[in-house]
């Protein structure tokens, strides 16, 4: 069954971001009618007019488990830094580990992201890394203290699924028992289907469901996506084959010809 | 004196970071940093500010 996170567990394998929706009401209808159980959140300077506190007095509403992110770090400082403020502010031990390395593709400085990772571990937060599809960082993040990896499907926004699926099998079968969540570049209902059959424990997404024509629409059908996907694992799917099998059987056909 | 609150130079009265927070109207949920180190809401009252300070003021906000 689930695995736990941190000895949560989720009530649905959808983490939902919060960024980007056309209005806040939108986000509000997009968490009610996917009935996602976690949002990613944020902190950034405070307005004069307190737009933080409107904004947090809506998650709290929506009663889910908040992970709050430290997108936008660049160093292991920054993003230390953001994590202590996160967890004062949201009260929470989670913390989406961001450490951005690269400005285009905003691939994750694995090394730096290590650092922290142990850092923060030892401090107690709860890390939920964002990471690369790497193997042995993977395994480097474990030993700093994380209890879950969160391997990219693709850069952040791109929507463009699953690049490298090898891979993200092969890290569901070096790690069967670490909680694994595709984190970032899905797209389609599809994409978020394909992680949940590789076996993967969730998928966290944002940019797909907020810049979609119908945002509560995408956020159901990506519920309904992620469901699918995990029924499907749990189901044992065949194995694919190059050619044909008949289904229907031989024996017992009529002679015709 | 001058300090640089959210990255805007601004002239305050407040001598320490309590202090500002309550002069610059901030309520609710917000963290603070000073000179790029986080300081925990318990000791705002006691963090002295001094010419040329940089605080930061940060509240919940959207994201992925």
């Amino acid at each position: 069954m689930g695995k736990t996170f941190y000895g949560v567990e989720l009530p649905n394998p959808l983490m939902l971001g919060t960024a980007q929706y056309p209005s806040p009401a939108i986000l509000e209808e997009a968490f009610r009618a996917s009935g996602a159980g976690v949002a990613t959140v944020s902190l950034r300077r405070e307005g004069a007019g307190g737009a933080g506190q409107t904004f947090w007095q809506m998650i709290a509403d929506l009663d889910v488990l908040v992970l709050p992110n430290t997108a936008g770090c660049h160093t292991v400082k920054e993003a230390v830094t953001t994590a202590h403020m996160a967890r004062e502010v949201f009260d929470t031990k989670w913390i989406k580990l961001e450490l951005i390395g690269h400005t285009d593709s905003l691939q994750p400085d694995v090394f730096q992201l290590v650092e922290a990772a142990r850092i923060l571990s030892e401090d107690g937060f709860e890390v939920f890394p964002y990471t690369t599809e790497d193997l042995i960082v993977g395994e480097r993040l474990l030993e700093a203290g994380c209890e879950v990896l969160m391997p990219w499907g693709a850069p952040i926004g791109s929507g463009r699924g699953l690049n490298n699926i090898y891979a993200l099998r092969a890290m569901r079968a070096e790690f069967p028992d670490v909680p694994l969540v595709v984190d970032a570049g899905i797209g389609l209902p599809s994409h978020a289907a394909a992680a949940m059959e590789l076996g993967f424990d969730a998928v966290l997404l944002n940019t797909a469901v907020a810049r979609a024509g119908d945002p509560v629409a995408m956020a159901k059908a990506m519920m309904a996506a992620v469901e699918a996907g995990q029924m499907g694992f749990d189901a044992d799917p065949i194995e694919a084959r190059d050619m044909a099998e008949a289904s229907t059987p031989v024996i017992g056909k009529a002679f015709l010809s | 004196m001058k300090i640089v609150l959210n990255g805007e130079a601004r002239e305050v009265a407040a001598t320490d970071l309590a202090g500002l927070l309550a002069e610059c109207g901030f309520s609710g949920r917000v963290a603070t940093s000073l000179n790029e180190e986080f300081v925990p809401a318990g000791l705002r009252a006691g963090q002295a500010l001094a010419d040329g300070d940089r605080v930061e003021v940060v509240a919940p906000m959207q994201g992925g």
